[in-house]
């Protein structure tokens, strides 16, 4: 409280400076005064209060109603200096909050955490981005043995705290299914069950999820409302919609979730992804499937993390560095 | 030792009076023209919450001495509807009286001391100390 003690002699020091010189470099000292007043949290009362002492040992003969005019002014600055304090407190609980997201967020990295498999033959890349610190995206491998690698991606409709509330739910009604893992019809029956019996009304899942067999290089999936992923055939060089068709999660408990099937060849991919990919809002408005398309194929030859790292910082280029929805994209290749 | 005198509060004008009492026990005890309007606008915002909310209520200051200590206390009892949830009223930005806004966390902090007690259908009994340094 250094600033405290000689705060009357800096502020009459700056006022007399002024008196004499009305200069621009005795404002600019006023002005740094003021900072420093902020700094120590010195409310307008008291600034007030400098004021009136400054000139009573300046000019102490003025006339009593300017005295008299410092008093209302004390006054009402008090009840600034009430708003300056809540002020100030308010700042300390968003510092708390803040900190406490910050914790949250990297309970919910651990919570929901999951490596990529590495695997002879199919090259995986994978990438998950929040918008804010919560991600209401989510995506899990389980590699099973020689059999099948399997790939959940899911979207909370909705972003921020709830969103990832509801995503650590689903991630452990997942662990708790074992026995469905294989059939992607089946897994997106018994989640859809946990949510619309767990999940408030307001709010739905998508989620698309895919079996690859890695003995037959086939690809058993359903979606659950998801974003359609794409399929690229290295054959025809052609991006194909990963089109499955089913409701949402939590929104009709008695839902069935039909299977599909894509043969893999060697060069062909598979893209998924969240919809904060496809609504990436720039300035000409959502980006087109077809522009992600050619994004993609700018870096075709890539390995397929590069492919995904290099998107994020196109897209995240695109809308001005300011996430507008949760990001995940995942591709996978079959090199072999 | 402790001398009280109280001001009832039935309508704005007695706010008024709160106010004067207060002012003039502050002045007499040395508090510093920035104190005496700290004082005087914890007052105001107290005694507006017995006129808004409970209709009728006492406004008191006490003279403190304790241990060589010189305090101004002030008291504010009603027995109005009361307050059914305490930390709720005590968090920044409910706004109660929508007067300076702040409302009791903002009496809080420009007193020493606070206390407060308030039960349902019983009434609020506030006490704010602030001390001479």
């Amino acid at each position: 409280m250094d600033f405290r003690e000689k705060m009357d002699e800096k502020f009459i020091g700056v006022l007399t400076d002024f008196m004499q010189s009305q200069s621009e470099e005795s404002l600019y000292a006023a002005q740094q005064f003021s900072r420093l007043a902020l700094e120590h949290k010195i409310p307008p009362e008291e600034i007030v209060n400098l004021q009136k002492s400054a000139m009573q040992e300046l000019m102490p003969d003025l006339p009593p109603e300017v005295w008299h005019s410092f008093d209302i002014l004390l006054e009402v600055m008090t009840a600034y200096g009430f708003a300056f304090r809540e002020y100030q407190s308010l700042i300390d609980t968003q510092k708390e909050f803040k900190n406490e997201m910050e914790i949250a967020s990297s309970v919910q990295e651990t919570l929901l955490g999951t490596s990529v498999p590495t695997i002879d033959g199919l090259e995986i890349g994978a990438l998950s981005v929040p918008a804010k610190q919560m991600n209401g995206d989510y995506f899990h491998f389980v590699h099973d043995g020689d059999h099948s690698v399997n790939v959940a991606i899911a979207d909370v409709i909705g972003k921020g705290i709830p969103a990832a509330l509801c995503m650590s739910m689903i991630k452990y009604a997942m662990d708790s299914l074992p026995e469905y893992r294989k059939d992607p019809s089946a897994v997106l029956g018994s989640l859809n069950r946990v949510v619309e019996q767990n999940v408030d009304d307001s709010m739905f899942i998508t989620m698309f999820y895919g079996m690859y067999e890695l003995k037959n290089h086939m690809l058993h999936f359903s979606s659950a409302g998801h974003e359609p992923g794409f399929f690229y055939s290295k054959q025809l060089d052609e991006f194909l919609d990963l089109e499955a068709r089913g409701l949402l999660l939590g929104v009709d408990k008695d839902t069935t979730y039909k299977r599909y099937e894509q043969q893999v060849e060697i060069g062909d991919m598979i893209i998924l992804m969240s919809d904060g990919v496809t609504e990436c809002r720039t300035d000409e408005g959502f980006i087109e499937r077809e522009t992600l398309v050619s994004f993609i194929n700018n870096y075709i030859d890539l390995p397929p993390q590069e492919i995904v790292n290099k998107i994020f910082r196109d897209l995240e280029k695109l809308q001005h560095f300011q996430l507008r929805d949760d990001f995940t994209l995942i591709i996978m290749k079959r090199v072999k | 030792m402790e001398i009280q005198s109280c001001v009832t509060i039935l309508n704005e004008w007695d706010i008024v009076a709160a106010r004067q009492l207060g002012r003039n026990v502050a002045k007499e005890l040395g508090f510093g023209t920035v104190d005496q309007a700290r004082i005087t606008t914890a007052i105001s915002e107290l005694a507006r919450n017995i006129y808004l909310y409970a209709g009728q209520g006492q406004l008191c200051i006490d003279r403190l001495n304790e241990q060589g200590k010189t305090g101004l206390r002030i008291i504010a009892i009603d027995e109005g509807p009361g307050i059914p949830d305490i930390r709720k009223v005590m968090e920044d930005g409910f706004s109660t009286s929508g007067g300076l806004g702040a409302g009791l966390p903002g009496v809080r902090r420009l007193m020493d001391d606070f206390n407060i007690d308030s039960n349902p259908g019983e009434g609020t009994d506030i006490r704010a100390t602030k001390w001479l340094r």
